[in-house]
């Protein structure tokens, strides 16, 4: 589904990524882990498509589309989706609108035809009750007021509402408590399916308790240093990152 | 090598240049037979129009004193709109549509202009008219054509030109002529005093509910016109009504004046909202033509618990500088303000309000959202003053300015005076540029960059749009969509 090939990004003179290699299949769960800094979210705004970065060498194919000629938008309705670290606010905008416009200009793209407003309203409630949400969510402007925890339980609620094939989450796990994170697990876990994948990217191993990956990547001063399965995460977990990045200054988590 | 593909911007631009080009959908010119009083003023030209509309003497005499009284006046400096010299020698003070005798109904109105207002999506054929919206036409100097006016007459409700209200009620307009806006007022006031040449009349009597909202459409189609019209709505004791003015004009390269006057009555437990979505010829991408807006809009709430309510949508026009205002004269009455005003390529606009509170638990509501695109320039200027006399009284208001370029204005210049200390009053001001990330944040959830831009500003405006009535709402978030196609970058 997803094939990057020697990705170089950079912003402004500052290289980021320096030669990332990574497949992603329809099914799987991929992990992307590694310290601060060393690249992850640019992957991940790289990917959707976020303007300011610089690709300086190398490709990303996306079920057989060039994926880094697509605007923003268009990898959207392409079926990626990008669950952003800081949810931004949308003032006077209530979430159904925005939730709305977004699905509806994604199945236009698709071929299909708009929802019209109580079928709309009955596919988003069947998600609210799945991500265990208060209907009130709905008519709240987008994110404005919103505790963080509550920001990331409306981008997993766009998500759900969207149904990519692509699911990029950055970091989504960052802030939360127990109960929320158990919300966020549960509804990628829904998404789970044969003809869709998720990249996970995250700084913690405790969100793999609840989304088990097939691959777990840990990435470091642009490259990916290290693959393998669960165990990888349970294993840094343990030992931290330093093990793995003899040549940086991070410190190795306890 | 594979990178993002980012479009020149030089490129971008010229796209979406021709695209401004056919933008105002509005400006076309109706081929029509005019009747022109030559240009230039005098009070023989003055004399002449009050002459062609058949006025009462005291009409002629008022339009007279005004116009000496103009003579003495010099044009003002203090606003922050900057714009060459005007020659009123220069402008015709009277273009008609050369039809002969005032029309009857419909069917004696020249077909030329009903299709006119068809193109414009104003239907003037009652049966059409399903939105229950009666409507006024207003053609350069004269207005056209008044719908469902016998309905609103069985109900004691006059809507109709002001030529016509001249003729028909001549004490109901001598009563309230100037009185919340003397000729004495302002450098464009008093012109309109002497030379406007129509508008419409409302008067709804005591107890009465309006059951339709009251509409004029205001159409500029003249070259080297000015559009005079001066509106004056009564709201007798307990009655109610809400009234909308719309306006377009055909786009030409030389500016084109617009000097309204509007004055509201409400009498005791009156209400009045009034809505303006304003759409005059903004002028091209260079700044060449449009249309001069200045305008004196006021509102007196001359009784106790009357209230009246201004909700203005403003696009258009090369310059827009206005202050729809609230005389809080009666006890416990109420003023509201609620204004979207946005610029673009190089317009400008220096609009606000102003709330003069002078009756006891008085309160008033500021709301304006200012938005600045392109080389525009947007100022909020603003008035709340509290008299001695106004114990308890109330006021909140709020200013938010979007940018939406890096060579766009936004300035907000509120005077207070306050002269009772027993008066609340708020200020709330913040100023935000539409931010790469939002964009982008919407974007990817696969909306377009238009797409993107219209939501971000339909909810900047939100509080604004839900005070307008619904058709009009839409109609404004239409506009607001249109005159910003491009506005990013």
């Amino acid at each position: 589904m997803l094939e990057i090939r020697n990705l170089h990004v950079s912003i402004g003179d500052r290289p980021i990524l320096a030669g990332i290699d990574l497949d992603v299949k329809s099914g799987e769960v991929h992990a992307i882990m590694g310290p601060n800094g060393s690249g992850k979210s640019t992957l991940a705004q790289v990917l959707a498509g976020r303007e300011g970065y610089a690709v300086t060498a190398g490709s990303v194919r996306y079920l057989e589309q060039d994926l880094l000629a697509l605007a923003p938008e268009q990898r959207a309705c392409a079926g990626i989706f990008l669950a952003f670290q800081y949810p931004l606010e949308i003032p006077g905008v209530a979430n159904v609108q925005l939730l709305r416009s977004a699905l509806n200009s994604v199945r236009r793209q698709r071929g299909e035809s708009e929802l019209d407003a109580m079928d709309f309203l009955d596919t988003v409630k069947s998600k609210l009750a799945l991500l265990d949400m208060d209907e009130s969510f709905l008519y709240r402007a987008v994110n404005e007021g919103f505790s963080g925890g509550e920001k990331k339980r409306n981008e997993i609620l766009q998500m759900a509402v969207l149904e990519p094939r692509l699911a990029i989450l950055d970091e989504t796990d960052s802030g939360l408590d127990i109960d929320a994170l158990k919300t966020v697990a549960s509804g990628v876990n829904a998404l789970k399916d044969p003809e869709r994948a998720v990249i996970l990217v995250t700084h913690y191993q405790r969100l793999l308790n609840y989304i088990v990956p097939d691959r777990v990547h840990v990435l470091a001063n642009g490259r990916i240093v290290r693959s393998g399965d669960a165990s990888l995460a349970l294993e840094l977990e343990d030992k931290g990152y330093g093990w793995l990045t003899p040549d940086t200054h991070e410190e190795a988590r306890p | 090598m594979s990178q993002p593909e980012v479009s020149h911007p030089d490129a971008r631009n010229a796209e979406l240049r021709s695209r401004i080009a056919d933008e105002y959908r509005w400006g076309f010119v109706t081929d029509i037979e005019q009747e022109v009083v030559p240009e230039g003023l005098s009070e023989a030209v003055i004399r002449l129009i009050s002459k062609k509309k058949n006025e009462p003497d005291f009409m002629l005499e008022w339009r007279l004193q005004a116009y000496r009284h103009w003579l003495t006046l010099t044009a003002p400096t203090w606003s922050s709109v900057h714009y060459p010299a005007i020659d009123y020698q220069a402008i015709h003070y009277y273009a008609a549509p050369k039809s002969g005798a005032q029309p009857k109904d419909l069917s004696e109105v020249d077909p030329e202009l009903l299709r006119t207002y068809e193109k414009l999506g104003i239907p003037l054929q009652e049966r059409e008219a399903l939105a229950g919206v009666a409507v006024d036409a207003v053609f350069d100097s004269v207005s056209v054509a008044t719908t469902f006016k016998d309905k609103l007459e069985s109900l004691g409700i006059i809507f109709c030109s002001f030529s016509e209200a001249l003729r028909e009620h001549p004490d109901l307009v001598r009563q309230y002529l100037g009185s919340v806006v003397p000729y004495t007022d302002n450098y464009f006031a008093t012109l309109n005093s002497a030379v406007f040449t129509d508008g419409s009349f409302v008067y709804v009597p005591k107890g009465m509910r309006c059951p339709m909202e009251l509409s004029t459409y205001f159409r500029i189609n003249a070259r080297n016109s000015g559009q005079f019209e001066r509106t004056l709505i009564i709201a007798d004791e307990g009655a109610t009504v809400s009234y909308l003015e719309g306006c377009t004009a055909p786009m030409r390269d030389e500016n084109q004046l617009h000097a309204a006057v509007v004055e509201l009555v409400a009498l005791k437990d009156a209400r009045i909202k009034y809505s303006t979505v304003q759409n005059w010829y903004p002028g091209d991408a260079e700044g060449r033509g449009g249309i001069y807006n200045f305008v004196t809009k006021r509102g007196d709430c001359r009784g106790d618990r009357a209230h009246i309510s201004w909700t203005q949508v403003e696009t258009g026009s090369a310059i827009t500088w206005k202050y729809p205002s609230c005389i809080l004269r009666g006890d416990d009455s109420a003023g509201e303000f609620y204004s979207v005003a946005l610029t673009n390529h190089r317009q400008q606009a220096d609009t606000g309000t102003k709330m003069i509170h002078i009756g006891r638990n008085t309160r008033s509501t500021i709301v304006s959202k200012g938005i600045s695109a392109g080389f525009g320039s947007n100022a909020y200027r603003g008035l709340v003053k509290v008299l001695p006399s106004a114990a308890n009284a109330r006021n909140y208001t709020q200013c938010d300015s979007l940018l939406m370029s890096d060579h766009c204005a936004a300035h907000t210049f509120p005077y207070i005076e306050v002269k009772n200390p027993s008066a609340t009053v708020e200020h709330e001001a913040t100023t935000s540029k539409i931010g790469d990330d939002q964009l982008f944040y919407l974007r990817s959830r696969g909306l377009s960059e238009e797409d993107a831009v219209n939501l971000i500003v339909n909810g900047f405006c939100r509080e604004v749009f839900k005070e307008l009535p619904m058709e009009f709402a839409v109609e404004a978030q239409k506009l607001l969509a249109v005159s910003l196609e491009g506005a990013i970058g």
